[in-house]
């Protein structure tokens, strides 16, 4: 089922939480919901869900408004960020209660549900668990009991509210790849919420990046981290070093020192005005000799060779703070040490420029 | 080899000395043996004095038996009421935000701060047959004061906090996410009500129970103003126990002092036992809050 929402609007208060969004999710998209928190991307889910009345705007299913349409009869399937299980039932009982509280004469018999529970189960991977109770599970068995409860009212929307955020980094891991072959498996208009911008760039086909209750930018993955649209959208996916300078006659200032910079990926071309230079860590080389314009000195500061890449860091002549991350083999032939005074090449930049 | 130098037996360093210890805990086991213990050994010898057969005797006569009778009924009708109330009020509180919800927070707990011969007091000026209601109704063949309503109404006066009291902080721990989670997967109104609310919140719900049940059957002082002490119609338990006390019947006083005794001793035992049950849930939602904050 396609998801459409249109001039979607919601305040809590004085607070602008939704702020006129457009968004069209196609039948079978697997779509994340990218941003900070209090950028109104929980909420955007619950209306969606119907749990939230958007103050103007409407959502429509399958090109029909359902606006009018309860909760209940939307065939949404909701997983809740801290999961929602029913503590006083068992897993069982948790996954069959969508099959319980269908009216008398539609509900299927007792085997049928005992069926469907257990196929969800094997679904899951949690057969074995069917007579615990929630507050016997770990937070990954949780999770999954709350995909197949969630499952069981065969939804044609599924939508979850930031579901690996409280897990811990392997469970984390393991369940994105075990959603994705879910998904890939039964093909369900999907939704989710998350601040974690490597876990949306591994899930989902397209992503919906958020800032203050506005879309900033919607794209695949490819698109949005290598052609980001603004400042925001590039500071967020992924660590990143701004350089505060200015431009001056279409030359670019960083402190005193004119920089000529190489692969420079400009937005916006104004010949005067405020600069921000953004660099990935990994796209700034560290050389011990200058190279005209295109090096500017630091300073090492500290150095963390544990991990896969070397990070260190080093303070600008002009007193910015830098991250670099280095191979091994580079930090090796270096002989870097703490307080060497190197040069910093940048391979590839992005640059903004704001008017004055 | 290096001499150990001599030492005090080892003790941590934020334990009291062991007679700070033994201090305070034989004040505290005095305080109990004089207050609890020896109190409740002496209703049941007082009652016991004349034998098992005059115990028996003072609780069947039939005006002990019209104060038992209308002391259960009152019971019977305060607490379903409480709980009604009860249910309704921590709902709206810890569900939704309306003006006024801080204010209703504050006048719940009216009945605990006012004394409770005020209340009956209130009751009386309020529908006693000089007032202008109670006259009113009086006229109209409804006696309130000095008869059974007064009683229901004045207990169900000083109890109404009690369930109210106990729910509300369980019903903002649980929080709502199980209801909408219910109201998701398909169910309406009602069935989210009985199938995931009140399971969550019914030890709690018992727990007011068993307390509004002890103070509806126990209270003396608003029950006193408004009941007028008419034998065999308008006493109570505790009114009547007053009443043989003072006509010197004092082994029939303390046979039906007894019977309050047992049901305190009882609603304890249920109380210690429900708060076993209620604890976890509270934890177990406060855990949760406290990573939701994280």
């Amino acid at each position: 089922m396609s998801i459409e929402l249109r001039n979607i609007s919601k305040k809590f208060g004085d607070f602008v939480a939704v702020d006129n969004i457009n968004l069209h999710i196609e039948t079978g998209e697997l779509v994340a919901l990218l941003g900070l928190s209090g950028s109104g991307k929980t909420t955007l889910l619950r209306i969606i869900a119907g749990l939230e009345t958007p103050d103007s705007g409407e959502v429509l299913f399958h090109g029909e408004d359902a606006s009018a349409v309860k909760v209940r009869e939307r065939k949404v399937g909701f997983v809740f960020q801290h999961y929602a299980l029913f503590r006083h039932m068992t897993v069982f009982e948790n996954i069959a209660f969508g099959m319980r509280v269908i009216p008398r004469r539609e509900r299927p018999d007792e085997a049928v549900i005992a069926r469907r529970v257990h196929e969800l189960l094997k679904l899951v991977q949690l057969d074995f668990l069917a007579d615990r109770y929630p507050s016997q599970l770990s937070g990954g068995q949780r999770q999954r009991v709350a995909l197949a409860r969630t499952l069981a009212v065969e939804p044609k929307v599924l939508l979850l509210d930031e579901p690996f955020g409280a897990l811990d980094a392997k469970v984390r891991q393991e369940l994105r790849r075990w959603l994705r072959r879910l998904h890939d498996e039964i093909k369900i208009t999907s939704v989710f919420v998350t601040h974690d911008q490597e876990e949306a760039l591994e899930l989902a086909n397209r992503i919906v990046v958020m800032n203050q209750g506005r879309i900033e930018q919607i794209g695949s993955a490819e698109e949005v981290y290598h052609h980001p649209a603004n400042a925001f959208v590039y500071n967020f996916l992924g660590n990143v070093n701004l350089f505060h300078g200015r431009i001056e006659n279409g030359r670019v200032f960083l402190g005193d020192t004119a920089v000529e910079l190489e692969n420079t990926h400009a937005h916006a071309h104004p010949e005067t005005g405020k600069a921000v230079l953004y660099v990935r860590p990994h796209l700034l080389e560290i050389v011990m000799k200058p190279n005209g314009k295109q090096t500017f000195p630091a300073t090492v500061k500290s150095i963390n060779p544990a991990g896969p890449q070397v990070k260190v860091e080093l303070v600008a002549e002009w007193g910015d703070m830098v991250q670099v991350e280095i191979s091994h083999e580079r930090y090796q032939a270096l002989h870097l040490a703490t307080g060497a005074n190197v040069f910093l090449r940048p391979k590839e930049q992005k640059l903004f420029v704001y008017q004055i | 080899m290096a001499r150990q130098p001599q030492s005090e037996p080892k003790r941590p360093g934020t334990a009291d000395p062991p007679a700070v210890r033994i201090a305070l805990i034989a004040t505290a086991l005095g305080f109990v043996a004089l207050f609890i213990f020896i109190p409740v050994i002496a209703v049941f010898t007082e009652a016991l004095r004349n034998g098992i057969g005059a115990y028996f005797a003072a609780i069947v006569d039939p005006e002990a038996r019209a104060a038992i009778r209308l002391t259960l009924m009152t019971a019977a009708i305060a607490v379903p009421l409480n709980v009604t109330f009860g249910i309704a009020a921590s709902w709206a509180i810890a569900r939704f935000d309306f003006p006024g919800k801080q204010t209703l927070l504050t006048l719940i707990d009216i009945p605990f701060s006012v004394s409770p011969v005020i209340a009956g007091m209130l009751f009386v000026l309020l529908l006693g047959v000089r007032a202008p209601l109670g006259g009113w109704l009086a006229d109209h063949g409804i006696r309130i004061i000095f008869a059974e309503p007064g009683i229901v109404l004045a207990t169900i006066f000083v109890t109404f906090p009690l369930a109210a009291r106990e729910l509300i902080p369980i019903m903002q721990a649980v929080g709502s996410e199980e209801e909408e989670a219910s109201i998701v997967l398909g169910a309406g109104g009602w069935q989210m009500f009985f199938r995931v609310t009140l399971p969550n919140v019914k030890w709690g719900l018992l727990y007011g129970m068993v307390l509004c049940n002890a103070r509806a059957m126990g209270e003396f002082g608003a029950v006193s103003v408004v009941s007028g002490h008419i034998r065999g119609h308008t006493n109570t338990m505790p009114l009547y126990v007053e009443i043989l006390y003072n006509d010197y019947q004092f082994a029939a006083a303390f046979a039906v002092s007894s019977l309050l005794t047992l049901l305190a001793i009882a609603t304890l035992i249920a109380k210690y036992s429900l708060e076993r049950r209620v604890a976890p849930v509270k934890q177990e939602a406060d855990d949760l809050a406290i990573k939701v904050a994280a």
